[in-house]
């Protein structure tokens, strides 16, 4: 009986945990293995070759590159998303004729698959036709329709800007939601005090919103570094990566190792997986989530 | 009183503003969809004429309506997979006090944080090696497994939140155990449920790079949407007008279901952070 009883749990949880396995686990353990092999273009394996793979991997000539370049990505979307969701939600936080409507318009980036938004973005920056170059030269800042300062796309110093807006762009409703909420949260006295106090304005944020709402920008910025670092469809859909590996993220450069050299994709996969491992402890270590579940 | 008159219709003019600005690229994609091939390439922001022949051709041969069916399939086999195996789990964690309760609910919030991207050599390898009969079971597999964690979260709280009592109280009038559970506490947490099942559905919906790479070796009609457009892009000459007729239909759906769940997402997503 006491057997039985001790496996209840299992019967409810049972389900969870072998999809969780199969799908998030062991996937991981087939990763690390296949660091360690050669593997052939058609997938079979030839047998384990010590780190082979990493040592190839280190050797590539972009690595070093793709590494920086994701470090830069992930930090100038994260803080430049953070920074304007900030004033976002200040702004749809205040009382306004119209405010459902105008959040509502704020999700549709939100909703729709980044895929789809990346492939809008590629088509209205395209050289001959595209409504953004329209706009910039009606406003003078492209000079001429169709010639080459207006293919933003070829050119690796100008295409990562705009795949980094076009991921601002799509990380910014959840952002702005998360701090929205945040503010939500934060109880009117406490403003009425802090202007008894003589606290307005700039100063009354500095010195109590900003600081009440530090857990929905930690978490924002965890969650959002998650979601920069993993990003694919934006680089894929508007560069692919290149000229060369010259737009590459790890996250782009790994699916395309893949093409050819498995075993080195997986050696890359499980520097990214290290990286992603950091963050998602320093998530578990800063959230309260553990008083949340003993309600 | 004036002075805070002219503040608020500041205020909403910006407001409306950024709502224009994150409405635009959608606006263009509609745009775009309506119209006539032989104006594709005109340097304009309207074209003269409208067509809906890209919207009609999605369903002629070499059309992307296939793969809408495909995508449908997907999403909505996750989305069911993913409740069956997360009802018990939320409901459970939420009633009662066990040992490995707490690591149990660790494990799913640290797999919440975990993308395919970074694991996607694995999972192309295992479920290569499983041999499942197609691409489309093994997405459902995936997805479910990869949103089973916001489901798992989100149910736990909606449970937690039905007093006990309400069970209790049917038990004693004759209902079972899972009586009470499926009569009283389902439809009492039905919003989670809701909010769970439309948010599986839009990320599966949505999601592409497991797609790419699990349906690389099937016919183009039998791919899920999101990879169906990707073949379209690149090519010489890119239908971009059919490109987004497709995108609009894959698009309209998702935003209006998510409009319903807005709210709940934000918890959901935070989960732990929140108090």
């Amino acid at each position: 009986m006491t057997t039985l009883r001790r496996l209840t749990p299992l019967a409810w949880l049972g389900p969870a945990l072998v999809l969780i396995g199969v799908v998030v686990l062991w996937p991981v353990v087939v990763m690390a293995q296949s660091s360690f092999q050669h593997i052939g273009g058609e997938g079979f394996v030839a047998g384990y070759n010590g780190a082979d793979n990493y040592r190839r991997l280190f050797d590539e000539p972009d690595f070093a590159a793709v590494l920086l370049r994701t470090l830069l990505w992930v930090v100038v979307v994260v803080v430049v998303t953070i920074v304007l969701a900030l004033g976002l939600a200040q702004l749809f936080h205040q009382r306004f004729p119209g405010r459902r409507v105008a959040r509502w318009a704020l999700i549709v980036p939100w909703a729709a698959s980044v895929m789809m938004t990346a492939l809008i973005f590629r088509w209205a920056l395209d050289p001959n036709s595209g409504v953004i170059n329209l706009f910039l030269h009606q406003i003078g800042v492209v000079d001429k329709l169709g010639s080459n300062q207006a293919h933003w796309l070829g050119d690796p110093h100008r295409a990562l800007p705009w795949m980094m807006a076009v991921a601002v762009f799509v990380s910014l409703p959840f952002t702005t939601y998360a701090i929205l909420s945040g503010l939500q949260g934060i109880p009117d006295d406490v403003y009425e005090a802090a202007s008894l106090d003589g606290a307005h304005g700039l100063r009354a944020y500095r010195d109590i919103t900003l600081p009440l709402l530090r857990p929905a920008i930690v978490v924002a910025t965890l969650i959002n570094v998650i979601n920069v670092f993993n990003s694919f469809p934006i680089i894929w859909e508007m560069t692919r990566g290149g000229p060369g590996y010259e737009t590459s993220t790890s996250t782009i450069f790994m699916v395309d190792l893949k093409q050819g050299n498995v075993g080195e994709a997986a050696a890359m996969s499980v520097i990214n997986f290290a990286l992603v491992i950091v963050v998602v402890v320093v998530y578990l270590s800063t959230t309260r989530w553990k008083e949340q579940v003993d309600r | 009183m004036r002075t805070s008159r002219a503040r608020t219709a500041a205020v909403a003019a910006g407001a409306y503003l950024v709502a224009l600005v994150f409405l635009l690229p959608y606006v263009e994609m509609i745009i775009t969809a309506g119209r006539a091939k032989n104006e594709l390439l005109d340097a304009n922001y309207l074209p003269k004429h409208f067509t809906v022949s890209n919207f009609t051709s999605l369903w002629s041969a070499g059309g992307l309506g296939g793969n809408i069916w495909v995508s449908l399939q997907v999403a909505g086999g996750a989305t069911l997979l993913a409740l069956i195996v997360a009802i018990p789990a939320g409901y459970y964690t939420a009633r009662y006090r066990f040992r490995g309760r707490t690591a149990f609910l660790l494990v799913v919030l640290a797999t919440q944080m975990f993308q395919p991207a970074a694991m996607l050599v694995g999972l192309q390898r295992e479920f290569t090696n499983f041999g499942l009969p197609s691409p489309t079971i093994s997405l459902i597999i995936v997805n479910a497994g990869f949103n089973l964690a916001f489901a798992v979260w989100i149910l736990n709280a909606f449970f937690s939140s039905i007093p006990v009592e309400l069970e209790e109280a049917a038990q004693v009038d004759g209902l079972s155990r899972i009586g009470a559970l499926v009569r009283i506490t389902l439809p009492l947490a039905a919003p989670g449920i809701v909010t769970a099942l439309i948010f599986t559905f839009i990320t599966a919906w949505n999601e592409f790079l497991v797609a790419l790479t699990l349906s690389l070796g099937s016919a183009p009609a039998d791919r899920p949407l999101t990879v169906a457009i990707d073949g379209y892009v690149g090519q010489y000459s890119t239908d971009w007008g059919h490109l987004f007729a497709g995108g609009l239909v894959a698009t309209i759906p998702v935003i209006i279901l998510f409009a319903l769940i807005e709210r709940r997402v934000v918890t959901g997503l935070t989960a732990g952070a929140v108090k």
